[in-house]
């Protein structure tokens, strides 16, 4: 078995009009952008966008707003340093906003991939993010039934991968990464460094490979906050 | 305001004086998550010999300071997208299981900001209701399962108007979720549906600090004063 790919054109080539793709990051970090370079590159348009955040500046999630691929964001915070593309689309009514608090956000998505069709919390419970939605008290607390959220592909950012697809992830970049992993019907993942089998000790995976459908080596790979700072856009 | 009132912009704490009464707060050994912002600061103001254990909810525990311009690492960064640092303690974890921190009630604390806090303790601090683009983040989820939700803000708006109301007329980020409010004039608890002043400066009247209040203050036993250093 072996997962690698040659390109990120490559890897990106299966995602066909209206797709649903999870975005993996928070802002910048942990954020995919050579693998969401490609997917404008490849032109799949009509998209639904699962990310925390709308993007920042005109590269990555807010360059594929940008260029009008994306109809739908399901998000909990579309706002950044440099908001402007989201801010006017969704203002000039060219993208739909679903608006998710971020811990139900990560936990639909971790329902999603562990088969968990709907589950309870309390966050948002009175609030108008409720509305709509069945409510329950459990030992005298109240809980809002939120549903799982899965997508057709997930863009997955990793430090190290191997060819059977398990994963490392660096620093703070791991955030929705492993839990979009699991969430999509195919994973693609590009690794800052692709190792043989066993060069990944058994004690470090975060990402076991069933979870993931292909990877790409992206070596020395673009962080989106020196992209804005050298006011960088796409294409 | 009436000319006879004491003009409070002269008197009210500073952000880092209110940030400073919060910090004496926390626990020894407490979880704590700051909001972005001004909250952040209260992590400079921990006294000699406690040590809270900050949270950031993209997925990092017992962070370090910012480092030097020109020093980040971008894959090191807190909730607010600014850099951090690592140091000996530090955990990294994915979303998921930083929410699970927050949702599971094992975060003993989490202070925030506020547009408005009700005498019931019901919070809003998302939106100002007023359109543009909605965000949210993870205010829904801390306020509503930290053991401990605790605000900091102005006492009243920039206009003015008191942030401490009867009810919130703001969309909601939680009901009945904050039990303590440090302000810039005074240190106020919701207990049983109702404001309990427990500490004010001494430089401003109860009467004063009540018609700068949008609810009823109550007393139980002491009011204490209020004093900071200068920061």
């Amino acid at each position: 078995m072996d997962k690698t790919i040659a390109s990120v054109r490559e890897a990106v080539s299966v995602i066909p009009d209206g797709a649903t793709v999870m975005i993996g990051g928070f802002g910048g970090s942990g954020a995919p952008i050579e693998l969401i370079h490609a997917l404008i590159d490849h032109g799949a348009k009509d998209l639904t966008v699962v990310n925390n955040n709308a993007g920042n500046g005109h590269v990555g999630l807010a360059a594929l707003i940008e260029q009008k691929r994306v109809k739908k964001l399901i998000c909990s915070f579309p706002r950044s340093a440099d908001p402007r593309v989201f801010t006017e689309a969704y203002l000039a009514g060219e993208i739909e906003l679903e608006l998710v608090p971020q811990g139900t956000l990560a936990e639909r998505i971790r329902a999603g991939g562990a088969g968990i069709p709907a589950f309870y919390t309390a966050t948002s419970y009175g609030t108008e993010l409720a509305e709509g939605k069945p409510t329950e008290e459990f030992e005298g607390k109240h809980y809002v039934r939120e549903r799982w959220l899965k997508a057709d592909y997930a863009l997955i950012k990793a430090e190290l991968a191997d060819p059977h697809g398990n994963l490392t992830y660096r620093m703070a970049a791991r955030n929705f990464n492993p839990v979009m992993a699991m969430a999509a019907t195919y994973t693609i993942v590009q690794a800052s460094k692709v190792v043989e089998l066993g060069g990944i000790d058994p004690e470090h995976v975060i990402t076991p490979g069933i979870f993931v459908g292909s990877v790409v080596e992206v070596a020395k790979p673009a962080q989106e906050e020196e992209l804005n700072r050298a006011e960088a856009v796409y294409p | 305001m009436s000319e006879t009132m004491t003009d409070i912009s002269a008197i009210k704490l500073s952000n880092a004086q209110i940030a400073w009464r919060a910090a004496q707060d926390i626990e020894d050994g407490a979880y704590v998550n700051l909001g972005i912002g001004f909250p952040e600061m209260v992590a400079k103001f921990q006294p000699e010999g406690k040590q809270a254990i900050f949270h950031t909810e993209n997925g990092v525990l017992d962070f370090g300071e910012a480092p030097k311009p020109g020093e980040e690492d971008w894959d090191c960064i807190n909730a607010g997208k600014k850099a951090i640092t690592i140091k000996p303690g530090t955990a990294f974890f994915h979303h998921a299981d930083s929410f699970a921190m927050v949702r599971g009630g094992h975060l003993d604390v989490a202070i925030l900001g506020a547009y408005e806090v009700a005498q019931t303790g019901d919070l809003a601090n998302w939106s100002t209701g007023k359109g543009g683009v909605p965000a949210v983040g993870g205010a829904m989820d801390l306020v509503q399962s930290a053991k401990r939700v605790a605000v900091l803000t102005d006492h009243v708006t920039k206009k003015g108007e008191p942030k401490l109301v009867a009810s919130c007329s703001l969309p909601l980020t939680g009901v009945g979720c904050v039990t303590r409010i440090y302000t810039s004039l005074a240190v106020v608890d919701v207990v049983g549906g109702k404001f309990v002043l427990r500490e004010k400066i001494p430089a401003i009247s109860f009467d004063e600090l009540q018609a700068l209040t949008g609810a009823p203050l109550h007393v139980e036993g002491e009011v204490a004063d209020l004093i900071c250093p200068e920061l």
